[in-house]
């Protein structure tokens, strides 16, 4: 049987179907999104001999378990964590041969909070503007995984990397955020800039894909009123009523009418991604601006 | 260098390290540079992942050099938005929302007005936002603002008319909305599947054509 697919025995706590996103389309107003940790993904897509835009699955705290119906090529990378093939251990991080029929399982984050699967051929589901990603803001994409849902895979492309294991960056214990200033950098107070770049900060348990929230002394508006809406930018650092910033992910709406104080620099995106819940976060000012 | 003058009324802020966020003195202006901005991508002569239009901004995103383009902006000769060029969308709509009594207590008029007023006007689409395919529409002239509802509901159904501040806008699915809506229609305004995806993007022109009883 050359049925190219794979059916979903355990889905997690939160799991989707993740490419480069889909840019390029937010005037109207579809969001982005993509793959939070883009390296982890970019990671296990090389190594199973994927090409860079192929579709792999995020999941979430708990992993997920799959029974390919087809002999694939896997590597789970990003939050590390226990894989299985049968019940026996397997590594993270490389390519694994997964045997039509075996159970494929990728277990609860050791630390971090996303893991990411690449399967030989990538998650073929079809796009939806370019893009296969699931968009938890707007709904465009396949819906999360769920429990037998059939997944099918591409055809097989390159193939897999001769490698027993390469390095990742761990998650963060202290997630540091460098960012620069503005474009509302003028609507909060000079204490409040001096606030959000030398106290501390933690991740809050509300983060999701389309924000980092965070807990943590509130920022002081200097300019009270409404702000009518304007383009928002992966990294945005809001600033809602509450006065606590949240970092604008991969889901992020398109528009928004609360101020942004900074914009986090993207490469640093990939661990906030990692950041679990009560993680410390240091906001650095980073560039010109109003900071010193 | 013609030595133009920068205009006083176009900040450039910078947004993170690949963004400009425009800001302009009214929505008018915010259009007008949107139409230029897209004119000058469409010549070749603007790289850029984004163009996003808003209330009175135009995000620029995915620019290899922001502070190039940030210092050469303020100088551009933008003109003001031509007259109509292209036909007007007709959104057929059965003015039967349950709010046109709240409207017509924000604009001062009888509610049987509110229809008359609203299908008289030719509106543009000013820019998109909220969700995919939801435009915010302008083109109410000289009628005071509406307020948004102080609760907002917990499902609007998709195809609803409705109206919030100076904007008109229809909701391309059912979703939580604080907007009073006036009407409906059977407009499909998001399709992900047709080409192009959205029935209103920023700039098109609509006219909402009362559907007969």
């Amino acid at each position: 049987m050359t049925d190219r697919a794979v059916v979903v025995v355990r889905a997690g706590a939160l799991t989707t179907v993740q490419d480069e996103g889909r840019p390029g389309h937010a005037h109207l107003g579809v969001p982005r999104s993509g793959a939070l940790d883009r390296p982890a993904a970019a990671l296990v897509n090389r190594l199973v001999g994927n090409p860079p835009e192929a579709a792999v699955l995020e999941t979430t705290l708990n992993g997920c378990a799959l029974r390919p119906r087809c002999a694939v090529t896997v590597a789970v990378g990003g939050a590390p964590c226990p894989v299985t093939v049968d019940g026996r251990p397997a590594p993270w991080g490389a390519p694994v041969r997964v045997p039509a029929g075996a159970l494929l399982d990728v277990g609860t984050a050791l630390c971090g909070v996303r893991a990411y699967v690449a399967l030989s051929g990538g998650v073929a589901v079809e796009p939806v503007l370019g893009s296969r990603s699931t968009d938890l803001l707007s709904g465009l994409g396949p819906p999360p995984l769920a429990h037998g849902a059939v997944l099918p895979l591409g055809g097989v492309g390159g193939p897999h990397a001769r490698v027993d294991a390469v390095p990742q960056p761990a998650p963060p214990r202290e997630l540091v955020l460098r960012m620069t200033a503005g474009p509302r950098a003028d609507w909060f107070t000079p204490g409040a800039l001096r606030t959000l770049t030398t106290r501390a900060y933690r991740v809050s348990s509300a983060s999701n894909r389309i924000g980092l929230r965070t807990e943590g002394p509130a920022l002081e508006r200097a300019v009270r009123g409404e702000l009518p809406s304007e383009g928002m930018v992966l990294g945005a650092v809001q600033v809602p009523p509450d006065g606590r910033p949240v970092v604008f992910l991969a889901d992020h709406p398109t528009t928004g009418g609360y101020p942004v104080v900074g914009v986090v620099r993207q490469e640093d995106l990939a661990g906030a991604a990692q950041a679990v819940p009560g993680t410390p976060v240091r906001f650095v000012a980073s560039g010109r601006g109003p900071w010193r | 260098m013609t030595g133009s003058a920068t205009r006083p009324d176009v900040r450039v802020l910078p947004m993170g390290e690949r963004a400009l966020l425009v800001e302009l003195a009214d929505g008018a202006a915010a259009e007008a540079l949107h139409a230029e901005l897209l004119r000058r991508r469409a010549a070749g002569d603007l790289v850029v992942r984004e163009i996003v239009p808003a209330a009175r901004t135009v995000l620029l995103d995915g620019l290899d050099d922001p502070g190039r383009l940030a210092a050469r902006l303020p100088s551009w000769d933008v003109p003001p938005l031509p007259p109509r060029t292209e036909d007007v969308l007709e959104l057929p709509v059965r003015y039967d929302g349950p709010d046109l009594a709240d409207v017509a207590d924000a604009w001062g008029v009888p509610v049987r007005e509110v229809p008359r007023i609203h299908a008289a006007a030719e509106f543009r689409v000013a820019f998109c936002g909220f969700a995919p395919g939801f435009g915010y529409l302008t083109g109410l002239q000289r009628l005071p603002d509406v307020p948004r509802r102080a609760t907002p509901r917990t499902t609007v159904p998709a195809g609803s008319v409705a109206l919030a501040g100076p904007y008109t806008g229809v909701y391309p699915r059912p979703s939580p909305g604080g907007w009073q809506l006036i009407g409906t229609t059977d407009a499909v305004l998001w399709d992900h599947t047709r080409e192009p995806a959205a029935l209103l993007s920023p700039g098109v022109r609509v006219r909402f054509v009362p559907e007969a009883r």
